[in-house]
C-alpha cells in the first residue's frame, strides 16, 4: 500500500456475515483506508443461523448476540457504521452509494444486502403468518411456541425443517406443507428425499406433500389454518413461509450492475460485477465455479457468506492480485437432534447412497470420474475429508471406498 | 502458544477440519479434537484462520 491508498474509501453495503467479514478482511489486508458498513437492520451484525436452531428451541432468556461490539467494530477495526438505513441507490460513475437521504463516496465496494424471504399467497396483514430472516421474526415465532401453537411450515427445506424440528423438541404439532412429492429430493435426489421424509415422519412431523397452498383461514385477523388444493384445512395457530429467498438488490435497479434473472449480482470467478471497483459475496452473488466445470452457482449458506465476504473485500482493495474462489460450498442444518451436511454440488452424473438413518448415511455426488458432493446424516467425522477430496478433485472410487463401499442408489 | 477449545460452544462443524486439518478433527461424538496444541510457527496463518473461522467462536490461541 502507499501512501496514497489510505485515503481510498472501501464500503461495504450489507452488514450481516458476509460484511462483517469483508471489514475484518481489509484491516487483515492491512488497508488502513476509511471503511463504511452499511446494513439495514439496525443491529450489529449478529449470527443468523442460530434463529432457526437454538434461538427457537431456548428459553425466553436466549438473546440473540452481535459477533462483535459496536466499539469493537468502531474503535478497533475503525469502521463507520450506518445501520437501520438500507442503500437506495448506486452511482457506478461517480461511485457513490446513496443511503439514508445522503451519499457516501467509495473507490472500492463490496455488495453483501444478502436476500429477502419470499411470502405464500396473500398473507400480508394477517397474524401469525411469518417468514424467518431477522431476530424480531424468530421472536415473534418463538412467542408462538411459548404459547403452545399448532406449527405449519409452508416450504420442506432447510429452514423450514428446523423449525417444525423445534416445534417437535416442544412437543407441539407441526405440519410441513409442500409442493414436491419429497423434501429436498429436487436439488439432492430421490434417495435424499426419501430419508428426509423418513426423518421427519419418525419425528412426528406430518407432511402435505405434493399439495400447495390455496389461501389462509382467519378469526378476528389471526391466522387458524391454512387451506390446501385438495380443499383439506390444516388448522394452525403460527405459519412459516420457508419457502426461499429473493436477492436484496432492488435498489440496484438501473445502476449498470448486471443483475440475473432471479435479482442476483452476476460476478466472476473473482466475485467483480459487471462494474470496476464493485464487488459481490453472499446470498446475492453467482459466483462461476472453477472447480465444478464453471457451473454458476448463488449460494445461500453461512461459510459462502465468511469465505466470499473475506474475499470480495481483498480483491475490491486489490483487484491485480485476485484469484478465481476456489472453495467449496458447505452448510449443515439441524433435524431433531440429527446433523445433516453437505458439501460440494449436487449438480451430478449419479448419486450413491450408503447407510441407515440410526448410524449415519452418506450420499456422494459423481461427475465423470471424480466426487463432487457429499452429503452426511451423523457423519460429522467425514464430512471435512469428503470436503478435501472435493476440493482436490478426487477420485470416485477412492472417495467411495473411503465411505466404505456404496451401493447404487435405486 | 496453544490452542484452547471451548466445548460448550463446539458444535463440530469443521470449518477448522477444513482449513487446518493437521491441528482438528471433528469426531464421532461431533465435538472437535486438538492434534496438536502447539502450532509450528510455519502453520501459524493457516491455524489462525481455522480457529478466526469457528462458527461459533469455540476456539482460541493463547498466546
Amino acid at each position: 500500500m502507499t501512501g496514497d491508498a489510505d485515503r481510498r474509501r472501501l464500503v461495504v453495503v450489507g452488514a450481516s456475515l458476509a460484511g462483517l467479514r469483508a471489514v475484518e478482511a481489509a484491516r487483515d489486508s492491512g488497508f488502513t483506508g476509511p471503511i463504511t458498513l452499511i446494513g439495514a437492520e439496525p443491529h450489529l451484525p449478529y449470527d443468523r443461523p442460530q434463529l432457526s436452531k437454538a434461538y427457537l428451541a431456548g428459553g425466553a432468556d436466549w438473546q440473540v448476540n452481535p459477533y462483535k461490539s459496536r466499539s469493537q467494530l468502531s474503535d478497533e477495526l475503525g469502521v463507520e457504521l450506518v445501520l437501520g438505513a438500507s442503500a437506495d441507490g448506486l452511482d457506478v460513475t461517480a461511485r457513490r452509494v446513496s443511503v439514508a437521504g445522503g451519499h457516501i463516496d467509495y473507490h472500492a465496494a463490496v455488495i453483501a444486502t444478502g436476500a429477502q424471504p419470499r411470502t405464500v399467497g396473500q398473507a400480508n396483514g394477517i397474524d401469525g403468518v411469518h417468514t424467518l430472516r431477522t431476530p424480531e421474526d424468530a421472536a415473534n415465532i418463538r412467542r408462538a411456541m411459548d404459547c403452545g401453537a399448532r406449527v405449519v411450515v409452508i416450504g420442506a427445506g432447510f429452514i423450514g425443517s428446523e423449525i417444525a424440528s423445534a416445534a417437535r423438541a416442544r412437543n407441539l404439532p407441526a405440519t410441513i406443507v409442500d409442493v414436491a412429492g419429497a423434501p429436498l429430493a429436487s436439488l439432492f435426489g430421490d434417495e435424499v428425499g426419501s430419508m428426509a421424509v423418513h426423518l421427519h415422519r419418525q419425528a412426528g412431523t406430518q407432511l402435505q406433500l405434493r399439495r400447495a397452498v390455496t389461501g389462509y383461514e382467519t378469526a378476528g385477523g389471526h391466522v387458524t389454518g391454512v387451506r390446501l388444493d385438495d380443499d383439506t384445512l390444516v388448522p394452525a395457530d403460527v405459519v412459516v413461509c420457508g419457502v426461499g429467498v429473493k436477492p436484496a438488490t432492488a435498489w440496484l435497479a438501473g445502476s449498470g450492475v448486471t443483475l440475473h434473472e432471479d435479482g442476483g449480482i452476476i460476478c466472476d470467478s473473482r466475485l467483480a460485477t459487471s462494474i470496476p471497483g464493485v464487488y459481490a459475496a453472499g446470498d446475492v452473488a453467482h459466483v462461476p465455479y472453477e472447480l465444478f466445470d464453471h457451473d454458476h452457482s448463488r449460494v445461500e449458506h453461512w461459510t459462502n457468506a465468511a469465505e466470499h465476504g473475506a474475499i470480495a473485500a481483498r480483491h475490491a482493495l486489490d483487484p491485480g492480485a485476485a484469484e478465481p474462489v476456489s472453495t467449496v460450498p458447505y452448510f449443515w442444518s439441524d433435524w431433531y437432534g440429527h446433523r445433516i451436511q453437505f458439501v460440494g454440488t449436487s449438480r451430478a452424473d449419479e448419486v450413491r447412497l450408503t447407510g441407515r438413518i440410526d448410524d449415519g448415511v452418506v450420499a456422494l455426488y459423481r461427475r465423470a470420474d471424480r466426487i463432487v458432493g457429499a452429503f452426511t446424516i451423523d457423519r460429522p467425522r467425514d464430512i471435512m475429508k469428503f470436503r478435501r477430496q472435493i476440493a482436490a478433485r478426487g477420485s470416485w472410487t477412492e472417495a467411495v471406498n473411503f465411505a466404505g463401499g456404496l451401493t447404487p442408489a435405486q | 502458544m496453544s490452542i484452547e477449545a471451548d466445548y460448550t460452544l463446539c458444535e463440530g462443524l469443521g470449518m477448522c477440519e477444513a482449513m487446518a486439518p493437521d491441528y482438528f478433527e471433528v469426531g464421532d461424538d461431533g465435538q472437535v479434537e486438538i492434534l496438536q496444541k502447539q502450532p509450528d510457527a510455519a502453520d501459524r496463518t493457516d491455524v489462525k484462520a481455522a480457529i478466526d473461522s469457528c462458527p461459533t467462536l469455540a476456539l482460541k490461541l493463547n498466546e
